[in-house]
């Protein structure tokens, strides 16, 4: 089965609006998720310029898909429509 | 921590230093409220033009201009800007007074009262009535009514409702004030009396509407950098947690950020702890029935100047980290100016007494990476010639003061005692418990306050 690949863009932008309160993402999920998802906290994805600072924390995911503001509550609804769709 | 409030005080101050580094800010700065909020948008308050009037204000505030010192409403924050950037660092940036409210921000949160609400069900037990003192509730229409001229707030009635039904409303800032000295005016605004404050910050932190703001050197160390000055970042010991990766990282990240030198403040700490520990020695061995109370806390400090003059001579007279850091870094340059960089407030005011050039807030710190595009995680760990030693970087956390002493003064003199007590976090109820120490009813030798609970890790500027 395919996993699903979340990116959190820990630069500092982000971090401090908040990627830093995803830090521990994998934690949160669920424990039947566990091996399906595959995160990894990155440098500056360089999505913050100009306007968009306010969309900040932003999260790649599954290299195309790219989600502003993103919350651990919303990645975590995100993740789970992916793996529903995966099945 | 990161809500509401946080998050655009921070997104405002990444786009001062963006444009700072553009050398667009002058004319960008009147348009940011507006390009916040375009018409038609979401209001945070009851509309856009009350936002854009309340980010003027906070821009303001991150200018370092404080809002009770505003004569011209008309003028402009390019002008506030072209005063502070081009005036060539001539005058004193350090506000004295490091807080400031936005009036048009501040909700006049309505006065705390005790109130019933529509969980109250009408029981015929009535614990509410049977239990209060003072007889203020009676029940109207089978719901409790609390009769305000009689009510003395003491909260037995919301202990004893098993339905929750009754609350009481708080006013957040007077609540959190542990010197009373945030009130509202005759106009139902926040005003601090700075007569009374003590700088701890704690309004700061928990104003839902953040109408209390901290005068910001931001633009000022910006200035001084462009202006070339060698700028020495010291950081506080309670960086640790503060940025993802290690403090070396975090020093090379400030390298790279434009600080001509970097240090940590824990090894002003280790001097902070030899020369407190030999103070305490003397003291004790002068008078063994006394006690000393610890320095490092600026917002204690304040509290005892201000209110507490019984203490007085209690406080050590040994410097602060802050103090021993900027005099390592004067020894070492002479012409270097200090910025301390930390998660406090009242260090503002410490350091406009004590000669520290500027300091600046793990989120101001947290901006200029920001705008910079600096990851600390992506840095290399900076050189340093010796780490702190770890008593010292433990600082930060409560009981970390007490626990250097100790460790120094028992290297010293073996099998040496310390009747330590720890104030952990101050507000109303400790400060009645020191003053009873005052009093002379103090049952150790040696007192360590620290302001926030917890100690400076969760401090008020503190970014986790």
């Amino acid at each position: 089965m395919e996993k699903v690949k979340v990116e959190i863009c820990c630069g500092t932008a982000c971090y401090l609006l908040g990627a830093a309160n995803m830090m521990d993402l994998e934690d949160q999920l669920p424990a039947e998720w566990r091996g399906r998802v595959e995160v990894e906290a990155r440098t500056c994805l360089e999505l913050c310029e100009k306007e968009n600072l306010g969309g900040a924390p932003y999260v790649r995911i599954n290299d195309t898909e790219i989600m502003a503001q993103a919350t651990p509550e919303k990645l975590t609804a995100r993740i789970g429509e992916l793996l529903t769709e995966a099945e | 921590m990161l809500n509401g409030s946080t998050f655009i005080r921070r997104e405002l101050m990444i786009r001062i230093v963006r444009a700072f580094d553009d050398g667009t800010l002058e004319k960008e700065l009147d348009q940011i409220p507006i390009k916040l909020r375009p018409k038609n948008s979401v209001a945070s308050g009851c509309c856009v033009y009350h936002d854009r009037a309340i980010f003027k204000y906070r821009l303001m505030a991150l200018l370092g201009v404080s809002v009770e010192d505003e004569t011209d409403e008309a003028k402009s924050l390019a002008a506030y800007f072209a005063e502070k950037a081009w005036g060539g660092g001539a005058n004193d940036t350090r506000p004295k007074t490091p807080l400031s409210v936005c009036g048009p921000a501040c909700s006049g949160c309505p006065d705390a009262k005790v109130v019933s609400t529509p969980n109250c069900r009408g029981c015929i037990a009535r614990p509410c009535v049977y239990n209060c003192p003072k007889k203020a509730i009676s029940i109207v229409g089978g719901q409790s009514v609390i009769d305000q001229s009689l009510c003395i707030k003491c909260g037995k009635c919301i202990t004893a409702c098993p339905y929750h039904a009754i609350v009481k409303t708080s006013v957040p800032c007077e609540d959190a004030c542990p010197v009373g000295a945030i009130r509202k005016n005759d106009q139902g605004v926040a005003e601090i009396d700075f007569e009374k404050c003590i700088f701890c910050g704690k309004c700061f932190a928990v104003c839902p509407f953040a109408a209390v703001m901290e005068r910001s050197q931001l633009v000022d160390v910006l200035a001084a950098m462009k202006r070339g000055e060698k700028l020495v970042a010291m950081i506080a010991p309670a960086a640790e947690k503060q940025f993802p990766g290690k403090i070396e990282q975090l020093l090379s990240a400030c390298a790279k950020a434009g600080f001509a030198d970097v240090m940590e403040v824990a090894l002003g700490a280790e001097k902070t702890t030899e020369h407190e520990t030999a103070e305490f020695i003397e003291r004790m061995e002068k008078d063994q029935k006394t006690f000393m109370t610890t320095s490092c806390c600026p917002a204690w400090v304040n509290l005892v100047g201000k209110h507490m003059p019984d203490l007085v001579n209690h406080v050590s007279l040994t410097p602060s980290p802050m103090v021993y850091a900027h005099e390592i870094a004067k020894k070492k340059d002479p012409s270097a100016k200090t910025v301390f960089i930390g998660p406090c407030v009242a260090k503002r005011s410490e350091a406009r007494r004590k000669d520290v050039d500027y300091v600046l807030s793990f989120e101001e710190l947290g901006a200029i990476l920001a705008g910079r595009k600096i990851d600390v995680i992506a840095c290399e760990p900076w050189p340093v010639e010796r780490p702190a030693n770890p008593t010292a970087r433990n600082y930060a956390r409560s009981c970390g003061v007490t626990d250097a002493v100790l460790a120094e003064a028992t290297a010293k003199i073996p099998g040496f005692k310390l009747d330590a007590k720890q104030i952990n976090g101050i507000d109303r109820k400790t400060c009645a418990m020191v003053k009873l120490y005052a009093a002379g009813k103090l049952p150790v030798n040696f007192l360590e306050v620290m302001a926030c609970p917890g100690g400076c890790q969760n401090g008020p500027c503190s970014l986790t």
